[in-house]
């Protein structure tokens, strides 16, 4: 089985709440990646077949979100708001910190996989601008500092 | 979890239960919770359609329509499964709104869900949360799984002999799914791409049954105007304009925050005193009132809006979807327009012409000119290719795209001619220069 | 269905008459007001995504898109305003923003629509500085190329291999700018490569790997006739242009949409031409020598085949001499051949590959009025009875006809099938048989209970088979279709079943002219029309007498080959050895003459090998397997072969026959003057199709193939058609089996079904580049059918 066999019966349960079986196909996919760590063939294919699809539509559907990932991403993925409400209040500084801090740039991974690094578009977090979400982790109200302390304390998490 | 904040001229309906603990539902059942729907169920229909209509609630999800009307859209001599769907795609920049009520009030919008399908007649409600927002997710589902235990939700609710449902989903990252026709494609297991309307969801909707689409907050009114009448949540409000409503302050103000306010709150007041004014000793430049959808108000008629929905209605503008950005005079709206453009470019869902080729040439022209490779040719052109947009797309993410745009070269022209034939923008010397060009693409 | 009322609007001040609900498109349309659209497609579901087609509809906010308005009574719309036209122009210059524009070696240059579009609505100034997007063009398949920068994003291709096709091999990817149409593999595709996605894209960025690069539209001479393979008779139009050899075909579509297949061609109809300039093809008569079959001359060829058949005929009588016919060639071939053995040969042995049993199905129906269907029935029937065959297989537009009625009209489909065919997905209802009951199954329908016992085991429980029996009882007006499963006795059943209910019926055979085969009386025991040799009929009077002995099948004639009792054996356009294993040995001592257009393992025995013209370069008719008739155009010549018609008509004369009686041409032979040339020949041509048509030219050559169908249309039952209607290319239908006289019915016969798939075509397919190239490509089909959603 490519995930677990508990995330399997959830959505087992879950399809049952739906009148058609590929009606949960967008949640099941988010939560395989976050098992799996991306949306690999083996996880399409045992979607495709969970819902009664083609591998074409699942993969016409990862491609259509951009949460989704067909490829892996670091262990940490760093998505750095900078859209207008961010951007007003130092969204790109605090991009391009992260950049010169990671050695990476937009939609790169760091050499030892722990962290990657994406320019997203607004994450709902306008009035605590500028934030970052690290995986599903809102930080927010940052400034350079406190985005050094962000990143070291994953940093070390991750040993 | 996002900060809360206050202002004395706060009147709090919807946020009332914000940094109680209410995501727990017995605290929740403490704060009155769970009687709106018992009340509902011992109302008709109708009178439940009434109520809301006299409330003057109008959709929080950014268009304003009034709920109860929409809700009476709902043909009542159906055999089809009707749904109730609850917006929480929250993804219009400048929004975030729902994020609070979300986290700090769940049940609300659950009760709200039952008492919208006890109106319309529908048994299943589905509560669609943006996929960023796992962790309201996780509260969302324990929420509705309280609530099953608590024989709230599943079969003979409040043993009235009614049944009803509430599910949970998640998006995975996609603006356009905030559009109702989208969401339900989502929802369905598919691309977000918008369906044709007629037929609108309110007739045929999730899975070609009658489908109710509202917001997240606005859902979560309707509790509240269940328990102290419409009228008075009307009254909070100008005539048609009714209740309060949460305003997201962001940008440059020195108390960014989430707010209830009741509509035709004067804007003024809303930057310099609930928001606590511009920081830096910088002045006031311009406002975007709702969300980066709406047209951008310079400095001048921000100071003159009061923001509730025929205020704008009546200059042909939106008052939107509660995102209040307040942008100081060191901002450049070349860069800013261009933000924008960057944020639709990359969430147009590609169906029409228009909008897929249209944000993509914007964003590239703007691109250019904001560094200093524009030609006085491409001002007009900006503005061409906005107006040939505007009004022409599938569904309104194309207008989204245009409006704010066709309003910032209307109003800040000036910059963009500042920005001209080489020149580094005024507002950040510093940034790289382009290279004029010198040939056209066809 | 409920009466549907009809609304008038106004339309640039014109009024509009029609149904309500018409879309608004469609509307215009039927006025003269084109209302340009790239995404809405008649019949594909609608998408409104390229806004080519708004128009201003008073009393609505914004402009509409006249693809999706129905309309209501008293609509009054604008669609040439100064308005509308900047619209429809500002989407244009969005398109060209990233296209290409390298008109000038694209294939769709010249029948591109947004060519057509830039022309007529404006958009040649730039407004973009930018550069344009490049990417490199994709192979997807061998037929199948992809242009991304050229898409624009109309959704026709996935909408047609989805809906149209039921294969969605492509989807749309990405999204906004990104946006792509991706094939199902990733880098290839894995579909039916029916070429359906080329043909309805409207610009150059789906591109045929057959055609691409070839040349300009332009220089083709464009022949509307029917495809050569399957029996379904596609029209399809072939481009052609002259070369060395006397031309080249360089593409098959179906341009004019004009046939019983309005969009739908297959792979073979698209590609499969290809065969005719196979580098194996036979361009000299060839005569065994020393043992070896050598080159010669026509003239030798045929004094040879001539002199010895008469020496036979004259020495060992008309009975030693066994004669096989095609289910490739024309009517008037088919017609001429079996007149050809019973008068000049003086032989019934005459027979054909028979892939189903058409003259048991003449028996069963024989008197009954308006019982067969068409293949356009088939498209608007309410309901439909299958039982057996794989039509998506083996009948690719019956499958296409099917799949369009279930979509657009909701038509009830009944599949009855020993396999799980493709076409279940489309079902009402899926009965699984036995293989091999399927007659049994009829038996049930007929009310017996006990034949049940023979069927259930498989899907069909008892009770699943009653709901079958008393759903189909319900229906009006049902069409019941079966396949070679059903035989003799077992389709009598059937149509005394369908019968009951005002059913038509469809038999299923394969290849492009069996049916004419059949109907044109290539059997032992029966003459043109199903009629028997027994009985009354009007040949006598037309042919002189003819013998009522019935003459030997082919098993028969394979019986006496082996003992020594077949002298000679003439056999055009068929391949026994391989389709009937015929027994090479057994014909050592028979002289053997072959028309083909490759050396099949059956040529190879012969002592005289004349390369036949195959259907490209001849014209005729053919009648497709549920008795349409339509007309075959030549496309052009290619050297040293001669149609199978002029060689049978130069053997008879060398045989000592009064060609005139074999052939009722006209008196004083001059030249044929182009009827037969297909489009070569312009005016001279057209005036002469306008003699022909009404019968007002007379018959100059004896090579004509008209002058042969001048006497089927008056002998042969049933062949009552307008000559003005099929010269224009449209199909009749042939009463031939209603209207048979086929006495009782005969020893049952071996039916041997070809079994093709949709990538082969028995001797033809073998020969074609395309099929064989894709065939190479699949890989082992995995089971990957999955639920359409
Ligand atoms: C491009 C686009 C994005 C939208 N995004 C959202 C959203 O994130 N949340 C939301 O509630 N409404 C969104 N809307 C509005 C919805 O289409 C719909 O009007 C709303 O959910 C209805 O609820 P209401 O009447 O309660 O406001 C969006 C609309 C458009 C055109
Ligand atoms: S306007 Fe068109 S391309 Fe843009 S999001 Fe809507 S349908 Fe998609
Ligand atoms: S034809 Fe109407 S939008 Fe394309």
């Amino acid at each position: 089985m490519v995930i677990s066999d508990k995330l399997d019966k959830f959505f087992d349960e879950k399809m049952k709440e739906y009148p058609t079986r590929r009606s949960f196909l967008v949640p099941m996919l988010l939560y395989s990646q976050d098992e799996v760590g991306y949306l690999s063939d083996e996880v399409i294919a045992y979607l495709a077949k969970k819902t009664e699809l083609t591998e074409l539509e699942v993969r016409n559907v990862i491609s259509y979100y951009s949460l989704l990932h067909t490829k892996p991403m670091g262990k940490y993925h760093v998505q750095v708001c900078t859209n207008i409400s961010c951007m007003l209040r130092g969204g790109e500084e605090i991009l391009d910190h992260c950049k010169s801090k990671l050695g990476i740039g937009h939609k790169q991974t760091t050499a030892d996989g722990t962290f990657s690094l994406e320019e997203v578009e607004c994450i709902g977090a306008c009035s605590w601008a500028p934030a970052v979400q690290i995986n599903y982790d809102f930080h927010e109200n940052l400034t350079n500092e406190k985005m050094d302390k962000v990143l070291d304390q994953y940093r070390s998490k991750a040993k | 979890m996002a900060d809360l904040t206050t202002h004395p001229d706060e009147i709090k309906v919807v946020s009332k239960r914000f940094g109680q603990g209410a995501a727990e539902i017995d605290t929740y059942l403490k704060l009155d919770g769970y009687k709106a729907v018992q009340k509902a169920l011992t109302m008709s229909p109708d009178d439940i359609i009434n109520e809301v209509k006299a409330s003057n609630l109008r959709g929080r999800g950014g268009a304003g329509f009034p709920t109860g009307m929409k809700w009476s859209f709902v043909p009542k001599d159906t055999n089809k499964a009707k749904y109730i769907l609850v917006n929480g795609d929250e993804s219009e920049p400048g929004t975030c709104k729902d994020r609070p009520i979300l986290e700090h009030d769940p049940h609300a919008v659950i009760e709200g869900v039952i008492i919208a399908g006890l109106a319309v007649g529908a048994k299943v409600g589905f509560v669609y949360i943006r996929g960023e927002y796992r962790y309201l997710v996780d509260i969302m589902r324990k929420a509705i799984a309280d609530a099953y235990a608590k024989g709230y939700l599943g079969k003979n609710i409040f043993g009235s002999g009614k049944d009803f449902d509430v599910r949970w989903h998640t998006g995975a990252g996609a603006y356009e799914v905030g559009e109702e026709s989208a969401l339900m494609e989502s929802l369905e297991g598919k691309r977000g791409i918008p369906r044709i309307r007629p037929p609108f969801p309110a007739v045929v909707g999730l899975w070609g049954g009658p489908t109710v689409i509202n917001n997240v907050e606005t859902l979560a009114s309707v509790p509240h105007i269940i328990l102290m009448g419409g009228q008075k949540f009307a009254d909070y409000g100008p005539p048609k304009n009714g209740g309060t409503r949460l305003f997201c302050l962001s940008g440059h103000v020195n108390k960014p925050g989430v707010y209830e306010l009741p509509l035709g709150y004067p804007l003024k007041k809303m930057i310099y005193d609930v928001g606590g004014g511009i920081p830096n000793g910088r002045k006031l430049k311009a406002v975007v009132p709702g969300g980066s959808s709406t047209f951008v108000l310079t400095a001048e008629e921000a100071e003159q809006m009061n923001m509730d929905f025929d205020s704008f209605g009546k200059r042909g503008e939106f008052l939107g979807s509660g995102g209040v950005v307040i942008l100081d005079d060191q901002t450049c709206m070349v860069k800013f327009a261009l933000r924008v453009m960057k944020f639709y470019q990359h969430e147009s869902c590609g169906w029409c012409i228009p909008c897929r080729e249209g944000t993509d040439w914007l964003k590239k022209t703007l691109t250019r000119f904001h560094n200093g490779g524009g030609l006085r040719k491409d001002i007009d052109n900006i503005k061409y290719l906005a107006q040939n947009m505007l009004g022409r797309t599938f569904c309104p993410l194309g207008d989204a795209a245009a409006i704010p745009t066709m309003s910032i070269v209307d109003k800040w022209r000036n910059e963009f001619e500042m920005h001209l034939e080489g020149r580094p923008c005024p507002f950040d010397p510093a940034a790289k220069i382009t290279e004029l060009p010198v040939v056209g693409a066809h | 269905m409920a009466e549907v009322k009809n609304v008038t609007i106004t339309v640039d001040g014109k009024q509009v008459t029609a149904p309500a609900g018409t879309l608004l498109i469609e509307a215009c349309k039927a006025v003269g007001i084109e209302v340009p659209s790239f995404c809405y497609y008649p019949g594909l579901s609608l998408q409104a995504a390229c806004r080519m087609c708004l128009v201003r509809i008073e009393k609505m906010p914004k402009l509409q898109t006249a693809c999706t308005v129905p309309i209501t009574d008293g609509m009054v719309v604008a669609t040439d305003t100064d308005e509308v036209r900047q619209a429809r122009k500002s989407m244009i210059e969005l398109l060209l923003g990233n296209h290409p524009l390298d008109c000038p070696v694209c294939d769709a240059g010249g029948e591109c629509e947004l060519q057509d579009m830039t022309f007529k609505y404006g958009a040649a100034e730039s407004r973009y500085m930018e550069g344009k997007l490049h990417k490199e063009e994709q192979q997807w398949s061998p037929v199948v190329f992809f242009d991304r920068p050229r898409c624009i994003l109309c959704y026709r291709c996935v909408r047609v291999c989805g809906e149209g096709m039921d294969v969605s091999a492509l989807g749309v990817q990405l999204r906004g700018s990104s946006s792509v149409i991706a094939p199902n593999e990733g880098d290839h595709l894995d579909c039916e490569e029916c070429g359906m996605c080329i043909d309805i894209c409207p610009v150059g960025a789906l591109t045929s790997g057959a055609y691409r690069y070839k040349t300009r539209p332009w220089e083709m001479k464009h022949v509307g006739t029917i495809c050569t393979h399957c029996g379904d008779g596609c029209k399809t139009t072939l481009g052609v242009r002259r070369s060395d050899t006397g031309m080249d075909i360089v593409r098959g579509d179906n341009r004019d949409k004009s046939g019983i297949n309005g969009d739908f061609l297959c792979i073979k109809g698209r590609y499969a031409f290809d065969y005719f300039d196979h580098k194996d093809r036979l361009r000299q008569p060839l005569v065994r020598k020393d043992g070896k079959l050598t080159p010669t001359t026509w003239e030798e060829a045929i004094e040879h085949v001539g002199k010895r058949l008469r020496e036979i005929r004259d020495s060992k009588g008309g009975q030693s001499i066994g004669v096989i016919g095609s289910n490739r060639t024309t009517n008037e071939e088919n017609y001429l051949l079996q007149k050809f053995a019973r008068t000049v040969l003086g032989t019934n042995n005459i027979d054909h590959h028979r892939t189903t049993d058409f003259a048991g199905f003449a028996r069963a129906i024989a008197g009954k009025q308006n019982a067969t269907a068409t293949m356009r029935d088939v498209a608007s029937a309410p309901a439909i009875l299958l039982i057996g065959n794989d039509p998506t297989e083996r009948h690719p537009l019956l499958a296409w006809n099917i799949r369009t009625n279930v979509r657009l009209h909701q038509a009830k489909l009944f599949v009855v099938n020993s396999q799980p065919i493709k076409l279940r997905r489309q079902a009402t209802r899926f009965v699984q048989v036995p293989a091999g009951r399927e007659g049994k199954l009829v038996a049930f329908l007929n009310g017996d209970d006990a034949a049940a016992g023979a069927l259930t085991g498989a899907s069909g429980s008892n009770d699943a088979l009653k709901q079958l029996r008393d759903e189909l009882k319900a229906q009006k007006d049902l069409v019941i279709i079966f396949g070679s499963e059903l035989q003799g006795a077992d389709i009598a059943a059937l149509v005394k079943f369908g019968s009951a209910a005002n059913a038509k019926f469809i038999c299923l055979g394969d290849y492009a002219n069996s049916r004419g085969a059949a109907d044109m009386g290539l059997y032992p025991d029966l003459l043109p029309g199903y009629v028997a040799l027994d009985g009354p009929h009007k040949y006598n009077e037309e042919w002189g007498s003819l013998s009522k002995t019935k003459g030997m099948g082919l098993q028969e004639m394979m019986q006496a080959a082996k003992g020594g009792k077949l002298a000679a054996l003439y056999v055009v356009g068929s391949n026994p050895v391989v389709d009937y294993n015929f027994d090479p040995a057994a014909l050592q001592n028979t002289f053997v003459v072959v028309q083909e257009l490759f050396l099949t393992e059956t040529a190879m025995l012969a002592e005289v090998v004349l390369p036949a013209a195959s259907a490209y370069e001849k014209g005729g008719t053919f009648t497709n397997t549920c008795g349409d008739l339509q007309l075959l155009k030549k496309a052009g010549d290619i050297t040293g072969i001669k149609s199978d018609f002029e060689i049978i008509v130069r053997v008879a004369e060398r045989i000592g026959t009064e060609v005139r009686k074999l052939v009722p041409f006209g008196s004083g032979v001059r030249a044929d003057m182009g009827q037969t040339r297909g489009a070569q020949s312009g005016e001279a041509d057209r005036h002469s199709v306008w003699l022909t048509a009404n019968n007002l030219e007379p018959r100059l050559s004896p090579f004509d193939p008209y002058a042969m169908l001048d006497e089927i249309q008056r002998l042969v039952p049933g062949y009552e058609f307008s000559r003005l209607s099929l010269l224009a290319g449209n199909d009749q239908h042939m009463l031939a089996a209603e209207l048979s006289a086929a006495g009782a019915g005969d020893a049952l016969v071996q039916i041997v079904p070809a079994n093709d798939t949709l990538f082969t075509s028995g001797t033809l397919g073998r020969y074609s580049k395309t099929l064989n190239s894709v065939i190479e490509n699949k890989r082992a089909p995995a089971d990957k059918e999955v639920m359409a959603d």
